[in-house]
């Protein structure tokens, strides 16, 4: 049934984010420290396509599927209710540090994704530089 | 009488409103994608382009500070675009991830957070820093709003800074997230934002939730899981770090 599937995401959801709170809690912090990560690790171990615990029945998956086709629509919504107007007219301090803040985080993609690929695959000693 | 009765059923049925709109704001953008651009511009980046740019128009028009959900009849869009659905959408892109991608990365994953967020800090401290700033407090809140603008107003809070700067550091954190939507399907292909592991470490180092939702949506969508991943634990390592081992950090170089 389609329910068990929203249901398990539903579950997941409200596990991750409690125990997002907690850890939060546990570590000091007024801010919910990973829990949509969680519930995301939570959803692929229990029903997820390729090594989940559980099979789900094709069903149930679309009440799952349904919800992962409509995050491009929910990401629009979310887009059109950002304060863009604050944003553009925030004068040049907050301007830049935000711009720049993206410019660093772009360029530092590569960087650690080189560090990450030599690490996994060493290059072989004494061949050409 | 008509037009009041019409109001009355769009205020009461504010979630259909928001999806018989953003449905059709979506048409609109996959059919621009088509006819302008012949596909090159994918239809989800010119959705979230014109998303924010409706944004903007509503803000502008009600003086509000929730975009185009401060239109009355349009406040379903806050519900549609709000943390809760967000969540949950981004959550259920979790079911087509695999889980050896996710390990793979995981180490790296972890690292890119923390120098994410060290990383935006120090920039965003230093442009205070060059506009005046000298005192430690503005500089750490400044520099924690260039994380996001979540980790901006809490350490400002910690730290007891002047809500000016409070709004400054707010402001900051949301031109970074709104610049993350737009650029990241422009800059893609240049930092090699194509598999899962790229995708994690790019998460972790933007961290602004919203802004990696919406960029990976318009870059590639088999992407999103990955990139969410990381970036869901960015806020808590701010605000972890910002007002504490940062806050010192910057009070041991300003004297």
């Amino acid at each position: 049934m389609v329910i068990y599937g929203v249901a398990v995401l539903s579950i997941s959801l409200l596990a991750g984010l409690f125990a997002g709170d907690l850890l939060g809690r546990a570590i000091g912090v007024e801010a919910n420290v990973g829990g949509v990560g969680l519930a995301m690790l939570l959803l692929v171990m229990l029903s997820g396509r390729s090594g989940g615990r559980f099979q789900l029945a094709p069903v149930t998956a679309q009440g799952i599927t349904f919800w992962s086709a409509m995050y491009i629509p929910i990401v629009v919504a979310m887009a059109a209710r950002q304060n863009v107007v604050a944003a553009v007219s925030s004068g040049p301090l907050a301007l830049l540090a935000g711009t720049l803040a993206v410019a660093g985080g772009f360029a530092l993609v590569p960087v650690l994704a080189g560090l990450h690929a030599r690490r996994r695959h060493p290059a072989p000693r004494g061949g050409a530089r | 009488m008509m037009a009041d009765t019409l109001a009355a059923v769009a205020r009461t049925n504010g979630l259909l409103v928001a999806f018989a709109f953003v449905g059709l704001v979506v048409w609109v953008s996959y059919a621009l994608s088509d006819r302008l651009t012949g596909g090159r511009l994918h239809g989800s980046a010119i959705a979230v382009a014109l998303g924010l740019l409706l944004a903007y128009v509503g803000g502008a028009v009600t003086g509000g500070d929730a975009g185009l959900a401060d239109v009355p009849l349009l406040a379903g869009v806050g519900v549609l675009g709000g943390a809760m659905f967000r969540d949950f959408a981004i959550v259920a892109t979790a079911f087509g991830a695999r889980v050896e991608d996710m390990k793979e990365a995981g180490l790296v994953g972890a690292a890119s957070v923390v120098i994410g967020v060290v990383a935006s800090f120090a920039i965003g401290g230093l442009v205070a820093v060059a506009f005046g700033y000298h005192d430690a407090v503005s500089i750490s809140t400044i520099g924690a709003g260039a994380a996001t603008y979540i980790v901006g107003p809490v350490t400002g809070a910690a730290l007891g800074a002047s809500s000016d700067v409070v709004a400054l550091s707010v402001a900051a954190g949301l031109v970074k997230a709104i610049l993350v939507m737009v650029a990241t399907p422009v800059v893609a292909k240049g930092i090699g934002l194509d598999n899962p592991q790229s995708a994690m470490i790019y998460g972790g180092l933007m961290g602004t939730t919203s802004g990696v939702a919406a960029g990976l949506a318009a870059t590639d969508p088999k992407l999103v899981p990955y990139g969410a991943m990381t970036a869901t634990f960015y806020t808590g390592v701010g605000c972890l770090l910002a007002p504490s081992v940062l806050f010192l950090a910057v009070r041991a170089l300003t004297g």
